[in-house]
């Protein structure tokens, strides 16, 4: 019917909406989170949800009336979690990068701390957690499960993010560069902190905000680590309530108005999560440009 | 770098004598954190293994071709759950592969311009995801329309093959496989978009000249130039896959069973240390966990160390290739 030519061109135009419409099936189970996100976190967020804490479950035979505020000991946890998390993994797998960067000269060793970095970054963070678990329960068995053991295990995430965001950061500072500081006469290690660290500022905060974004869903070592308070917490050496482990209490639970609130807290981590990686994407697009330029 | 200073009178010796102390302890500091890095990578094999050697030592090899995890009766075989996991991670990848390769090739060859990227940037959304979420959603959503809609249409029409008898539940090895396909898609979309784009012009070019309609251009000149790095790029998903535990742990049923239909109740080696982490019966039973946690790791580690050793060789390749 058709000559072989036109064959060609009409199965590569099938080709192309076949491949087009693997987008749209990709994209489907993204819309769909969001959509039902939206619309059962949507409806139990008030003030109260973010200020209240955790309410006790509840039932019919108890009498205790089924709330659904709040999630406000989920997100102080997750504060204290992120900011613990940071003070660790943020200085080491920012170190590691100027080292590698910057001190790296025999190439194969720079190569190989980014390569510890690539590799720790595919560690499952259950294994993370039974890390943590094994290490503390030799040392420091009386802090086992606490705030301060869940954010080790999200700071061993969180270390091969920044390492390998920083180094790349730092990378695209060009050569001539820290050839011009030097040449000047100012030491290495100035060189390194007030002009290439500068420099590579946007994409390092970028990376420090991709791994804040990954370690805030973490639920894994959590569960292991920091599970089971409801309640505010008080000091470092106590167990914390999160984000992430409200979502699984909720998918767990028998009292019903955890699952409301579960929705809730996946809203908001969503929220989150979608805000941070938006906004670092931006600044990278930006500071990639301003470079692109420059050089 | 040259050392020594051409201009003797500046910086004054006191300056250089001090940026050199600071030379030194930047040093010193940066390297303390390269070593940190490389040895927080070294403790999480030691420590795991030394946590996991009474039932190393108690049970040797059987621990890897025992076919039951029994704590009373002190039997621990991690057989089921390698097979649940490497079933939910291949059905995950059979789904995942040609709908991750279908979208790179979308996205970098037959797509508006305009489009590309911003579709791109919102496909990688789905990584950011956190999986806690992607299992709450699965059990409440997905369990229910597998349940009712998905499996009995399965049932009838692929019934023959046996992979898919048994009871309709829902919570089963089919529905952990969708959701950890789900979350493959961005990583491998993206390695595949990466080395798609880093095909050379002139590769596409050439077979433009002779003729070739778009599709045949991405077919025949495209795709296996860049085969290496998508191949990399399923591996790395894999990785993903293998270790994912909390999408896997809400949906999978959680049976300490090898699972004979792709509508058993199944469990994951990660989602065996989420559940029965806390529901340890005998003494020996969390040092099996945590050799099950090393054998999960080794696992990890070698399938990433693979995917980087292709991706490596693909840019090395790349190199030769462009001169």
């Amino acid at each position: 019917m058709f000559d072989r030519a036109m064959r060609r061109k009409l199965f590569s135009h099938g080709m192309t909406i076949l491949t087009g419409a693997t987008v749209v099936i990709v994209l489907i189970p993204l819309f769909w989170i969001i959509y039902e996100s939206a619309l059962l976190g949507g409806s139990v967020f008030s003030l109260g949800f973010f200020t209240q804490n955790i309410p006790a479950p509840c039932s019919a035979h108890t009498g205790v009336t089924c709330s659904t505020e709040g999630v406000g000991s989920a997100i102080q946890g997750t504060v204290y979690l992120l900011l613990l998390a940071s003070l660790y993994s943020v200085p080491v797998g920012l170190g590691a990068a100027i080292f590698a960067v910057e001190y790296g000269g025999q190439r194969a060793f720079a190569r190989a701390i980014s390569m510890a970095a690539d590799v720790l970054s595919g560690v499952p963070s259950i294994v993370a957690g039974m890390f943590i678990y094994a290490l503390l329960i030799v040392y420091e068995p009386a802090i086992v499960f606490s705030v301060f053991s869940g954010s080790l295990a999200l700071g061993v995430i969180m270390l091969p993010i920044v390492m390998r965001t920083s180094e790349e950061a730092l990378r695209t500072i060009p050569h001539s560069v820290r050839e011009a500081a030097l040449a000047l006469g100012i030491s290495r290690w100035k060189t390194s902190v007030r002009i290439i660290l500068v420099g590579a500022l946007p994409g390092v905060l970028t990376g420090v905000l991709l791994s804040i974004a990954r370690a805030a869903g973490e639920a894994a070592p959590l569960l292991l680590l920091d599970n089971g308070s409801l309640h505010p917490c008080l000091s470092v050496d106590t167990v914390c309530q999160s984000l992430s482990l409200t979502i699984y209490l909720g998918a767990t639970s028998a009292s019903s108005n955890y699952v409301a609130i579960a929705w809730g807290a996946a809203l908001l981590l969503i929220i989150i999560i979608l805000g941070l990686s938006i906004v670092s994407q931006l600044v990278l697009n930006r500071t990639a440009r301003k470079w692109g330029q420059g050089s | 770098m040259t050392r020594g200073n051409p201009f003797p009178t500046f910086p004054s010796r006191k300056t250089r004598a001090v940026s050199k102390w600071g030379d030194r302890i930047f040093l010193v500091l940066t390297a303390v954190a390269a070593a940190g890095l490389i040895a927080v990578l070294v403790a999480l094999v030691v420590v795991l293994y030394h946590g996991s050697l009474p039932t190393i030592n108690a049970l040797g090899l059987n621990f890897l071709y025992t076919l039951t995890w029994n704590p009373q009766g002190n039997v621990y075989g991690i057989v089921p759950f390698a097979i649940g996991t490497l079933l939910t991670s291949a059905i995950a990848l059979l789904l995942a592969i040609p709908l991750s390769i279908g979208a790179a090739i979308f996205l970098t060859q037959h797509a508006p311009t305009w489009l590309r990227e911003p579709v791109a940037q919102v496909i990688q959304l789905l990584a950011a995801i956190p999986s806690v979420v992607y299992g709450f959603w699965g059990l409440i959503v997905l369990v229910p329309i597998m349940r009712y809609d998905v499996d009995p249409i399965l049932a009838n029409v692929l019934g023959w093959t046996g992979w898919f008898s048994g009871r309709h539940i829902g919570l089963d090895v089919l529905t952990a496989s969708v959701v950890l396909s789900i979350m493959t898609v961005p990583t491998i979309t993206a390695i595949s978009k990466d080395s798609i784009l880093a095909v050379p012009r002139s590769q596409k070019e050439a077979a433009l000249s002779l003729g070739a309609t778009d599709w045949e251009v991405s077919r025949r000149a495209v795709i296996p130039y860049a085969r290496s790095g998508i191949i990399a790029g399923i591996v790395l998903g894999l990785g993903r896959a293998l270790g994912e535990t909390m999408a896997v742990t809400l949906v999978i049923g959680n049976a300490n069973v090898i699972p004979t239909s792709l509508f058993s109740q199944g469990q994951t080696i990660a989602s065996l240390i989420a559940n029965d982490f806390f529901e340890q019966e005998t003494p020996l039973e969390l040092p099996a966990l945590l050799e099950a946690a090393l054998f999960l790791l080794i696992i990890t580690l070698a399938v990433n160390i693979v995917a980087r050793w292709i991706q490596a060789r693909f840019q090395a390749g790349r190199a030769v290739g462009a001169e």
